[in-house]
């Protein structure tokens, strides 16, 4: 085998020796790098306020108002535009965020360690709502939730862990994938099993009655709380593939709302972007395809790690959100990734495809030559500020990433 | 003198249609089996592609 083979199998290996568990909780000002009160950290490439989304602007200025810098959206936007605001990708500071994912100064984080490789990652808890600041809801519910996250949900899971020891994500996206997940669009048994992980130890740690009561009732019917802690499982693994000379591996997929960017494994800290792709989904009613934002968010960092679009053949049930007819599409998609990636897992398996490992090491050598583009499963944002998540669906990582990397990565040899 | 494409085309076929699937399409709508292999140029096709792409080749 060769050189870049060599590379590939050692970046395979490591996504799937990796155990990332979430170990802490932490305040964004005491970790993140660089970090002060006028910087917002967002999903995707590097943007700059004018040319992003609705959505995207929609959650910076909700997350202004939240940081107390200002008290109305008007005076948020004007603030964003004055240039006092520093805009940096969550991927460029060991963070990632789902949708918008803006992660700002006061917010607590979720810190995620791979366990096998030692480096650190962090995430906001999921919003766990449909008006939620990652899609740009500037409904009243937003900010007062990141504010309960701040002060009672945080510092509850941070002692919850520190009784417990470290809840083992791998263990649990292990588990979730053997029952009907692919843990990007559907996630309810991975959010099943992390509340039956942490709420043995928030019963001991938590006081006030009144405080439990909240947290169980937020926690226990929410869907979507492993969203986040997935993709900082993913983030936590695809950040040990990084810088591994001659690899060819897709390290970061990510994109924020306007551009789609990817980094690859030899190539370090790039973007090479194209714009966002369209998302093909169904809808909340009585919004349609028309009132959608392209797609957006880090969350396809989970694609990245073999979860998502790599491993639906373990959701056949989600078939129906691309229009298909047959839940045997769901399979027909995964064996279509295995034709990208350079890999399978040996320990996550989709049980209805035979015990078939995730596909794992999305090669941009393969997909430039097949003109196969990873599958995503997403979330869509309305286009206007303010209005939230308004469907579900997918869309594909645009080709014109991967040729440019491609092109890069032959004149990264001389 | 016989007509050898009349005659197998009266017997029965078997089809392997690789690349445009309209024609497994096309066969399969008239209940004659027929399998599809998908297949694509390398690339799509795109020179400047297959070029980068072949460089990698003894790396």
């Amino acid at each position: 085998m060769g050189l870049i083979d060599d590379a590939n199998r050692e970046a395979v290996e490591r996504l799937d020796l990796s155990n990332p568990a979430l170990t802490d909780v932490v305040f964004a000002k005491d970790v993140v790098p660089g970090i002060d009160k006028y910087t917002v950290s967002h999903a995707g490439p590097p943007i700059t306020w004018n040319a992003m989304s609705g959505p995207m602007r929609s959650a910076v200025m909700g997350a202004l108002i939240y940081e107390g810098l200002a008290e109305t959206r008007e005076e948020a936007a004007q603030l964003a535009a004055s240039g006092k605001i520093k805009f940096r990708p969550n991927h460029d500071c060991g963070c990632v965020g789902p949708m918008a994912g803006v992660t700002t100064y006061s917010m607590p984080l979720c810190e995620v360690t791979n366990l096998t490789y030692g480096n650190k990652c962090y995430i906001a808890f999921n919003e766990s709502d449909i008006r939620a600041l990652c899609f740009g809801s500037a409904d009243p519910v937003v900010i007062p939730r990141l504010h309960w996250f701040e002060e009672v949900l945080g510092p509850a899971v941070k002692d919850a862990l520190a009784v417990n020891g470290p809840i083992n994500l791998k263990a649990i996206v292990t588990k979730a994938l053997t029952q009907g997940e692919e843990l990007h669009n559907r996630i309810a048994a991975g959010s099943a099993l992390f509340y039956k992980a942490i709420s043995p130890a928030l019963v001991k740690v938590v006081d006030s009655r009144t405080e439990l009561q909240e947290i169980v009732d937020f926690l226990a019917p929410s869907d979507y709380v492993f969203l986040n802690l997935g993709m900082a499982y993913g983030k936590a693994s695809a950040d040990a593939i990084k810088n591994i000379p001659y690899c060819t591996v897709v390290s970061t997929m990510s994109r924020n709302g306007t551009n789609f960017g990817i980094k690859v494994s030899a190539l370090g800290e790039r973007w090479f972007e194209a714009p966002c792709p369209k998302v093909k989904g169904i809808y909340y009613p009585p919004y349609t395809e028309a009132d959608a934002n392209p797609d957006m968010g880090d969350s396809c960092i989970t694609e990245t790690v073999g979860l998502g679009g790599c491993a639906m053949g373990a959701n056949p049930a989600m078939v129906h959100v691309f229009g298909a007819e047959s839940t045997d599409e769901a399979a027909k998609i995964t064996r279509e990734m295995l034709e990208i990636t350079c890999g399978v897992s040996k320990d996550k398996v989709i049980p209805n495809m035979n015990n078939q490992g995730i596909p794992l090491g999305i090669d941009i050598r393969k997909v430039v030559e097949t003109e196969i583009c990873p599958l995503i499963n997403t979330g869509i944002a309305h286009k206007d500020p303010s209005h939230g998540q308004i469907g579900a669906g997918v869309s594909r990582a645009p080709l014109a990433c991967f040729q440019q990397a491609l092109e890069a990565f032959v004149e990264s040899l001389g | 003198m016989e007509n050898k494409v009349n005659k197998l085309f009266s017997s029965q076929l078997a089809i392997a249609n690789v690349g445009v699937d309209i024609f497994a399409k096309a066969f399969r709508a008239q209940d004659t089996p027929c399998v599809h292999v998908e297949w694509r140029p390398p690339a799509g096709g795109n020179k400047k592609m297959v070029d980068l792409l072949s460089k990698l080749k003894d790396l």
